[in-house]
């Protein structure tokens, strides 16, 4: 064998070991992938369910992370090669996904626990609740801007006001709650805004009142941005789901404070990617993270309520306090109505979209 | 050197010098073997022919496979949407013989119930309303309520019971948006990509001012090519022209300076710019220690951090060509144009800048051409006013999930992209495109 | 440059004017870039100067996270097997191409460069519909392939360039001493443009190690290289970490450009083409 000869064989194993490392990344058997969205939400997701699960069940959770990328996930069911098998999906993405038939249809029995244990409208044909959290908005009490004259915001007209109290707001980049919020600042009363939103008037109200706040938006797309974006400056005040902030004050000592005026009630669901190879096993630790003594652990990592009403109970007082389903967090609250934005919500993040762009 | 004997060899005038002499030779020449010298050149001609070709051929498949059938696919999905065209198959040849003046008759209904029957039965409906609900807003859900209901239905009449589950059906305009949706090939997508739509009757209108998007992304993409290629040209000339005319040692290691940026990745440089222009970041910092600015400036997220950090990243781009075509430009030319007595400004304008054109155009097409396409860059650091048409593509097919209108918007970037490529060929010819 | 002995004053106003303006330009082009890297040794987890303090804590951040590490690792995969691939395509097809009577040069090269030229988002548009038709999104083969294709544009043009230079009777010498084609490219041929080769395969290492668009549309979570992870966490939460890999990529692509500027120097020694 000459030295060229050698080195050729070289370069060959190489790849061939290289093309091995490659498929021989088969995920062991006891293991699960659930997919979250990241940051501290998904923290607490660790801390109350895959660390345990690991522990009492043996089944190592394998976390990955997403932004809500519907695409994606059809993508992946499409081309029949499914490495997600547990999602974390917002109300929308679940009635989507159902209709797309991306989405598992849940049989309940496999999950142990009645339908009606859960939150109304929290028990889909395709996800089940597993938290409820709030939008709602936060200010820096640590850097309050000289021009507020020692006043504080303490309602979403106040979030619109910039005479009153002018400076950057950090807002999400999807029209959900925020159309909604526009209306409540421009005076229509709760009962009505849903109403109002079907009618094209109604749309053309909200988005007027948006246009007032359009040059003073800085638009956040993850959740943590929102926290960072309020925590750094750039904003006086920001939007944001309320455990984010929460945890911004819990573990990083900052000192926002959370505004619960009309905070939008939603929740957060599981559900199954439809052509999983384990889908038992995905059943399983569904059933799981749904039990209620596990699912009130989590209120302990973030302050999200939990979606089975047997969990409450379990839950500490002191981190009741703190959860958007605390009496005093509700006279004004409501919730996200999920017909309404599985109805328009395409439509509407187009208009949005083309609103932004101008 | 004029090609010989043009008759047996068609092509000779492609061949090199050596190839001419011995076909020369070939006329009167006969091998001992018999064979003609002709044609055993002719074949050894087509052996050399066919192993170049052969060994290009791999990388030519290559492409076309890994990256041209791509291309392709998204061209295609640009006019091809199937989807309510096989859902609902019976409706579609109903609806042909349909004359669009009134509403469509009783056979055409039950078709259409029937249609929904089946995709509601297969967990399909979704996808039509999906579809209609482009042009249609709220007509996906109303799609799902009728689907439901079709579904129950067993014999006619099914024009009442489908107007009694939905009055979108009794409605004109529903019928001519279905009638052009149950054909798989649509202009659609082209339409709304430049803002125009149907109107109830079929006929073609530009969309509401409050809605149109498109054209404006268009225009402000190439504003802001042609702003970032012209700030690259206005800071990178004087720079080539320091480097072109200082001596070797000192231009090297400048130069590197220039090269370590164009080297670093896009990513990178993206990053930093998106961590110095902060509100609360190093520039801001420094104009207000300074007191240059009484408060500090909203930078990130600006139309302004965006042309500076794209400018900044394509500068070597056009940089680069300017200087190498500097370096062949002999320095005897303006001195003779000084010592025939042109004035210093006269003798750069007139006889030096004239000869750098070759590198001006190179450097400022491929900027102008690569700047059409940035996505990352003003997706960072851009507001949503400064977001150019790549950030739409990205969009529709990532989270809208609406891929004929990502790849309408996406088919045309790319004939622009082309059409400047094929300029750019022209003029520059790709042989001689560089790295380095 | 210097000015003649015979320059007027305005001449030197703007010799002046031109020097500060350049000096202000290369600020301009390295200061963005140099001033990450303090920046990652900040104490604290913000961008502001004056830093209150130097700490490791982000490297430490860095080496000590799965995630950054088998981010790292599998772009280093990535980038080795798209390198080799690449390369021995690209190389092969520049081979062809510079041969003296190839068919409908233009076009093919048109076509080879392309990957070059097509705005990335469209590529990677293109590439996310076809390869989840046949299987291959959301798996490294698939992402492989798709950054293989686009750094074999750089591989072509390097090696065209350097096979240019390259004097065809050397071969020829060769072939006429009876060595066999096959030792003829390994002994004569490889030798001569090895440095252009090389840079070549470094441009597609770099191509796809820097690669972040097409990943973001191929690729699932699961396989995370090392700029869709600085992406994300560029959107979602911008820490320190991100500086201290900015500076790590920073290091790495100083050493691949020396590399390169090496490289090119040996190949214009070794054809004759002695840089003044």
């Amino acid at each position: 064998m000459s030295k060229h000869d050698r080195r050729f064989s070289l370069v060959l194993a190489g790849v061939a070991a290289l093309g091995l490392a490659m498929t021989g990344q088969a995920s062991a058997e006891d293991s699960i992938t659930v997919v979250s969205w990241g940051g501290a939400y998904q923290a607490s997701q660790k801390g109350a369910y895959y660390d345990p699960y690991l522990a009492d069940k043996g089944v190592k959770v394998i976390e990955e992370e997403y932004t809500g990328d519907i695409a994606k996930m059809r993508a992946m069911v499409e081309s029949g090669n499914v490495t997600w098998d547990v999602i974390d999906v917002d109300a929308a993405t679940a009635l989507a996904g159902c209709d797309q038939g991306f989405l598992e249809e849940l049989d309940y029995d496999k999950i142990g626990q009645p339908r009606e244990k859960f939150v109304v409208g929290g028990a889909n044909d395709c996800a089940v609740a597993t938290i409820v959290y709030a939008t709602v908005y936060g200010y820096d009490a640590g850097n309050l801007p000289a021009e507020w004259n020692g006043q504080v915001p303490t309602t979403v007209a106040d979030f619109f006001d910039l005479q009153k109290f002018p400076g950057k707001r950090g807002i999400y980049k999807k029209p959900f709650v925020n159309l909604e919020w526009a209306l409540v600042a421009d005076g229509v009363a709760q009962a009505d805004v849903y109403d109002m939103l079907r009618t094209p008037e109604g749309l053309d109200r909200a988005f007027a009142k948006l246009d007032t706040i359009k040059d003073v938006a800085v638009w956040w797309e993850a959740g943590a941005q929102a926290a960072e974006i309020l925590g750094n400056g750039e904003v006086v005040m920001s939007q944001a789901w309320n455990g984010r902030l929460y945890n911004a004050v819990k573990n990083e000592g900052r000192k926002f404070v959370i505004v619960w005026d009309h905070q939008a009630l939603d929740f957060d669901f599981w559900a199954i990617m439809k052509g999983t190879p384990k889908l038992d096993a995905a059943y399983a630790f569904i059933a799981y993270a749904s039990d209620p003594v596990n699912m009130a652990r989590q209120s302990q990592f973030i302050a999200y309520g939990p979606s089975h009403a047997d969990a409450i109970p379990f839950v500490p007082a002191d981190v009741l306090k703190d959860l958007p389903t605390a009496p005093d967090h509700m006279p004004t609250a409501f919730t996200v109505d999920a017909t309404f934005w599985g109805d328009n919500s395409e439509g509407l993040q187009e208009r949005f979209n083309a609103w932004l762009a101008q | 050197m004029q090609a010989p004997d043009p008759g047996p060899m068609p092509y000779a005038h492609e061949y090199g010098t050596r190839l001419m002499v011995s076909a020369a030779v070939a006329t009167t020449g006969i091998m001992v073997d018999g064979v003609p010298l002709k044609l055993k050149l002719r074949r050894a001609e087509r052996m050399r022919k066919l192993k170049a070709v052969g060994l290009v051929a791999p990388l030519f498949l290559f492409i076309v496979v890994s990256f041209g059938i791509p291309i392709v696919v998204m061209l295609f999905n640009s006019i091809y949407d199937p989807y309510v065209a096989k859902l609902t198959p019976r409706t579609a040849v109903a609806l042909a013989a349909w004359d669009g003046n009134d509403l469509p008759a009783e056979p055409v209904f039950e078709a259409l119930a029937l249609d929904l029957k089946d995709a509601q039965k297969a967990k399909q409906a979704a996808l039509i309303g999906r579809r209609l609900n482009y042009e249609l807003s709220g007509a996906r859900s109303k799609l799902i309520v009728s689907a439901k209901a079709a579904a129950k239905l067993e014999t006619g009449p099914y024009k009442e019971a489908l107007i009694a589950a939905d009055p979108m059906w009794g409605e004109h305009g529903t019928w001519t948006l279905l009638k052009r949706t149950t054909r798989a090939y649509t202009p659609y997508f082209f339409l709304s990509s430049i803002d125009l739509r149907y109107d109830a009757n079929g006929e073609i209108e530009p969309v509401p001012e409050g809605e149109a998007v498109y054209q404006a992304v268009f225009v402000r993409t190439l504003l802001i090519s042609a702003t970032v290629t012209a700030l690259t040209l206005v800071l990178g000339f004087p720079l080539a022209y320091l480097l072109a005319t200082l001596p070797a040692r000192t231009a090297n290691i400048l130069l590197i300076f220039v090269l370590m940026s164009f080297w670093t990745s896009l990513l990178v440089r993206t990053t930093a710019w998106f961590v110095l222009l902060q509100t609360q970041g190093p520039i801001n910092d420094f104009l207000f220690y300074t007191g240059i600015v009484g408060e500090r400036i909203q930078l990130i997220y600006t139309r302004f951090g965006t042309i500076t950090a794209m400018t900044h990243i394509q500068l070597p781009f056009t940089l680069l060509p300017i200087y190498s075509v500097m370096k062949g430009i002999s320095p005897s030319h303006v001195r003779a144009a000084r010592s025939l007595g042109a004035g210093p400004f006269y003798a750069f304008w007139r006889v030096y800048f004239p000869q750098t054109m070759p590198g001006i155009a190179a450097g400022c097409l491929l900027t102008f051409i690569l700047c059409l396409g940035y996505y990352i860059t003003p997706s960072l650091v851009g507001g949503p006013t400064d977001q150019l048409i790549s950030t739409y593509v990205a969009l529709f097919v990532s989270s809208a999930g609406n891929w004929g209108m990502g790849s309408a918007l996406g088919t045309i970037l790319l004939v622009a992209t082309l059409i400047l490529f094929f300029i750019y060929n022209r003029l520059v010819g790709i042989e001689r495109m560089r790295l380095n | 440059m210097t000015l003649p002995v015979y320059a007027s004053p305005i001449e030197r106003g703007w010799y002046v004017l031109h020097r500060v303006f350049c000096g202000c330009l290369f600020l301009y082009l390295l200061l963005p870039i140099l001033i990450i890297i303090p920046l990652s040794f900040n104490s604290e987890g913000f961008f502001t100067f004056p830093m209150p303090g130097v700490s490791l804590r982000w490297y430490q951040d860095f080496f000590g996270s799965d995630r950054w590490l088998s981010a790292l690792q599998s772009s280093a995969m990535v980038a080795i097997a798209v390198t080799l691939l690449a390369t021995t395509l690209g190389t092969l097809a520049a081979l062809g191409l510079s041969r003296a009577n190839f068919p409908a040069r233009g076009m093919v090269m048109s076509l080879l460069i392309s990957p070059l030229i097509v705005p990335v988002v469209i590529t990677a548009v293109g590439m996310f519909f076809f390869y989840d038709k046949i299987g291959l999104i959301n798996s490294y083969p698939g992402i492989i392939l798709a950054h293989t294709a686009l750094a074999t544009p750089f591989v072509v043009i390097t090696v065209t360039a350097t096979l240019m230079g390259f004097d065809q009777s050397l071969s020829r010498a060769g072939a006429g001493l009876g060595a066999p084609p096959i030792t003829v490219f390994r002994r004569v041929m490889l030798p001569l443009i090895l440095p252009g080769v090389l840079s070549g395969a470094l441009f597609a290492f770099v191509t796809s190690w820097d690669e972040v668009v097409v990943v973001q549309f191929i690729a699932s979570p699961e396989q995370r290289t090392l700029p869709k992870q600085m992406y994300s966490g560029i959107r979602d939460q911008i820490s320190p970490t991100i500086t201290a890999a900015a500076t790590l990529l920073i290091i790495f692509s100083g050493v691949m450009l020396t590399t390169i500027e090496l490289l090119r120097r040996r190949s214009e020694r070794l054809r004759g083409i002695r840089a003044t």
